[in-house]
């Protein structure tokens, strides 16, 4: 072999470990985020509707719950906001909100007017609590199983496609309305 | 309509491609001057059609097109105009785009700085380019359309995460991938070249200045990316080795192997295979960065939504590309003839050195960065190499390519006599030396042994770059903007190296017990302790202590330090208060309460952080400095009608 010949074969073979790379990496086609498969973060943040009491992940442990991040100025989730009130009325899963960087009573008289979708609603102020579910923008939602791991994540408004043919499918068979409510 | 026409821009500028690389390659394999006409036209067109389609799609962000789901993920109408257009590039699909077009801006100035050379080279060249655009156009239409459209429409696009409205981030991006794209030209001389069998020093000369100017955009945007890391994230650090930072400062440091290796090539005929072999693999890292940022086998915090099949897509362009490359050099560069010797002394040997070390660098830090891929290929779980791992072994190359330097600037072509050029560079030597050793020894505090070398082998640098231009300055010959380019580049250089020795070796950092009202003294800075209070949180609480920063009584900055219970993990954490003063990086943190009314507080300064953002900008300053040479702009070795002196300095331009 001439050493000229040496790079081409240098090559194939980063070819071959790139191609293992690609084998072994999730064989989703999409990967929305690192959190997927991982546990959610835990958190306890002050609710929106009782500024006395808390929200935090150890009181949601034990259901499926959607985590969804909203807030007054964005106007996709005021688009979504239609789709949260059937979400609830379907009683199948919970809501829990998360009013990120938001005027507590822009958020409180939005929900007065529009309906409040959700069964506890989290503050958080400063946008920590999004970094620590690397929230990009908003609306994000993230489906939480009852042992505390993000399932599903969805980027944008959820649709009525969004929730039947996304959701729906991911939750367990038994997860009946009644059991839902009890949370 | 708008992101209608925008994709059958994006599709006609795809076809357009196809035509400019067939009738590129194969018009002059054939010898059909016809065919060769058509590369021209098929470059204009193609420049047009990316345009239109890139304006298309800033048109959409512009006009807020929710229907557009690229548009609506990425933007939002309360955005301010500036973030609007910069979040054409904020994502995958947009950044391609933008790759695109900036490669169709590099394929025209190719086109109209190749007009002068001749016909069929010209016309390989851009075939090449025209070949490299068709992958990057065809990947982008099949796996990451942006203007895939979303029905029903969004009302209102993604609310971005502030942190990602920064100037800094909008600049990035451009100017980095200018010098990634820039690369693909210097590629495509080398791909011609291969295709000709043919390369001369000529051939060396048209190239120099097109890697140049890649070089230096990539300079600079390496460098904006760090300095938004650096203020924005405020993590206290400027590199982090991460496998995206690593994708662009590989091509880099083969950049600059392939700009000190080229000039080997122009002046004395010699290593031309190896020089061929770095233009490809300067671009090919590129590709494979490309490859390894969206691919999504390697996790990095840089990440785009990556996929597997984009991935797959990418590896079947690398194999084509970099493959045919490869194949087409191992079967070309036995041909290539050095046309002459050299003493061991002479410049090329510390020019061969040069290139050694620095691809040996770029070798390490590949390594590094393939470490937790390679690992898991072979079935040993994930394994990750970090600063441990890369400093020491990309200082092991540095040093002796940077204690090197300074002899070679000094040393002649082909011969290898320096005895009556080292006076000189001794005298610099020793003044750096002393310089050096008085600064750090004077200035500073402690530091480690490697300071009092590096701050000196940086003067040392600077010193001898200067003694050639003021030698010829005294005896009032011309200097070329060549020679002041690399004159300006090693100055840059070697502030690099003196403010990261300074950054790296003199962070001073003090614990100290003040009460309220007390001070304590650090680097020149004064810091005067004002208190405590309790702070609340939305989810934790704790306290903020004030500190007031002052240097010779007059005011820096009031800074914040907090300490910080958060109610859940229960856990403490400090929040230190990190601050920009002029070129110095101040860092306080607030430690235990003593119980006597003092606090202990952690005081940090990091001199001269600024400069090595600087340095990065000289050193492209220097790059665009040598590419405005004269010598660039004619397509023959030396013009017949040059007067005596000019003839003497480029004989001698380096």
């Amino acid at each position: 072999m001439s050493r000229f010949t040496l790079p081409l074969v240098l090559f194939a073979l980063l070819v071959v470990v790139l191609a293992i790379g690609i084998k072994q990496s999730p064989d989703k086609d999409l990967i929305p985020s690192p959190l997927i498969g991982k546990p959610a973060p835990e958190f306890s943040l002050p609710s929106l509707t009782d500024p006395g009491q808390r929200v935090s992940s150890t009181q949601l442990r034990g259901h499926w719950y959607l985590f969804n991040v909203w807030g007054t100025w964005c106007g996709s989730c005021r688009m979504e906001h239609s789709m949260l009130l059937k979400i609830k009325q379907s009683g199948v899963i919970p809501l829990v909100g998360l009013d990120w960087k938001d005027d507590r009573g822009d958020a409180l008289a939005f929900l007065k007017d529009e309906g409040d979708p959700y069964e506890s609603i989290a503050v958080d102020q400063d946008g920590s609590e999004a970094i620590m579910w690397g929230v990009y923008g908003a609306p994000e939602t993230f489906l939480v199983n009852p042992q505390g791991i993000v399932v599903y994540k969805f980027i944008g408004p959820i649709t009525e496609q969004t929730w039947e043919q996304q959701i729906l499918p991911r939750l367990p068979m038994g997860q009946t309305p009644a059991a839902a409510a009890s949370s | 309509m708008i992101p209608e026409l925008g994709q059958f821009a994006l599709i006609l500028a795809m076809l357009l491609a196809a035509l400019q690389a067939f009738f590129g390659i194969v018009g002059p394999a054939l010898k059909r001057d016809r065919w060769m006409a058509v590369v021209t036209p098929a470059v204009s067109g193609q420049f047009v059609m990316v345009a239109t389609s890139m304006g298309c799609l800033v048109a959409s962000f512009v006009a807020n097109d929710f229907s557009v789901a690229y548009v609506a993920e990425n933007s939002n109408s309360a955005l301010p105009l500036f973030y609007r257009v910069a979040a054409v590039w904020g994502s995958h699909s947009g950044s391609l785009i933008l790759w695109i077009f900036l490669l169709a801006c590099w394929t025209v100035a190719a086109a109209i700085g190749t007009q002068r050379l001749p016909r069929a080279f010209a016309a390989r060249v851009l075939g090449v380019l025209g070949l490299i655009s068709f992958g990057f156009l065809l990947y982008t239409l099949a796996t990451s359309n942006p203007f895939l459209r979303l029905d029903p429409p969004w009302p209102d696009g993604e609310s971005l995460n502030p942190i990602l409205q920064d100037p800094g981030l909008a600049g990035h991006p451009p100017v980095l991938y200018t010098g990634y794209v820039g690369l693909a030209v210097a590629f495509a001389f080398a791909g011609a070249a291969m295709l000709e069998g043919r390369l001369d020093r000529d051939w060396a000369r048209w190239t120099r200045p097109w890697t140049t100017a890649a070089w230096a955009f990539l300079s600079c945007g390496i460098a904006l990316g760090s300095w938004w890391a650096y203020y924005t994230l405020g993590w206290g650090g400027f590199w982090f080795w991460d496998p995206v930072e690593n994708a662009s400062f590989m091509p880099w440091l083969m950049a600059t192997a392939l700009i000190h290796s080229l000039a080997v090539t122009e002046k004395r005929g010699l290593f031309k295979s190896w020089t061929l072999l770095l233009a490809v693999l300067a671009f090919s890292l590129s590709l494979v960065g490309t490859f390894l940022v969206r691919s999504g086998v390697l996790v990095s915090v840089h990440s785009f939504a990556a996929s597997p099949t984009r991935g797959t897509f990418i590896l079947a362009f690398l194999i084509v590309m970099i493959g045919s490359a490869l194949a087409l050099y191992a079967w070309r560069a036995p041909l290539l003839k050095s046309e002459a010797g050299f003493e061991l002394t002479a410049r090329e040997s510390f020019l061969l050195f040069n290139n050694i070390l620095l691809v040996t660098a770029c070798a390490t830090v590949f390594a590094g960065t393939m470490a937790p891929l390679i690992s898991s290929a072979l079935g040993l779980g994930k394994l990750s190499v970090g600063p441990p791992y890369f400093n020491p072994t990309f200082l092991l190359s540095m040093l002796p390519l940077l204690a090197l330097l300074s002899v070679g600037i000094r040393a002649r072509w082909k011969r290898g006599n320096l005895s009556d050029r080292a006076r000189p560079l001794v005298l610099a030597l020793i003044a750096a030396a002393v310089i050096g050793c008085a600064v750090v020894f004077g200035l500073f505090t402690g530091g480690r042994v490697l300071a009092p070398v590096g701050v000196s082998l940086g003067i040392w640098i600077i010193l001898s770059s200067l003694i050639d231009p003021i030698d010829r300055l005294r005896r009032h010959i011309t200097v070329p903007r060549a020679v002041l380019g690399m004159t300006l580049a090693h100055i840059g250089l070697g502030i690099f190296v003196i403010s990261l020795t300074t950054v790296e070796a003199f962070t001073a950092e003090r614990d100290v017990a003040l009460a309220q009202g007390q001070t304590a003294q650090l680097g020149g800075y004064e810091f005067r302790f004002e208190g405590i209070k309790p702070i609340e949180g939305p989810n934790y609480s704790g306290v903020g202590g004030t500190v007031i920063v002052t240097r010779h009584g007059s005011p820096v900055a009031v800074m914040f330090p907090e300490k910080r219970e958060y109610w859940v993990q229960h856990t403490v954490t400090t929040a230190s208060s990190i601050r920009m003063y002029r070129t110095t990086n101040i860092l306080i943190a607030l430690g235990q309460d003593l119980g006597d009314g003092r606090w202990s507080l952690r005081l940090q300064i990091r001199p001269l952080v600024t400069f090595i953002w600087l340095a990065a900008f000289i050193m492209a300053a220097g790059g665009m400095l040598a590419i405005s040479d004269r010598r660039y702009r004619s397509a023959r070795a030396e013009a017949p009608a040059v007067s005596p002196v000019t003839a003497v300095t480029r004989s001698e331009a380096g």
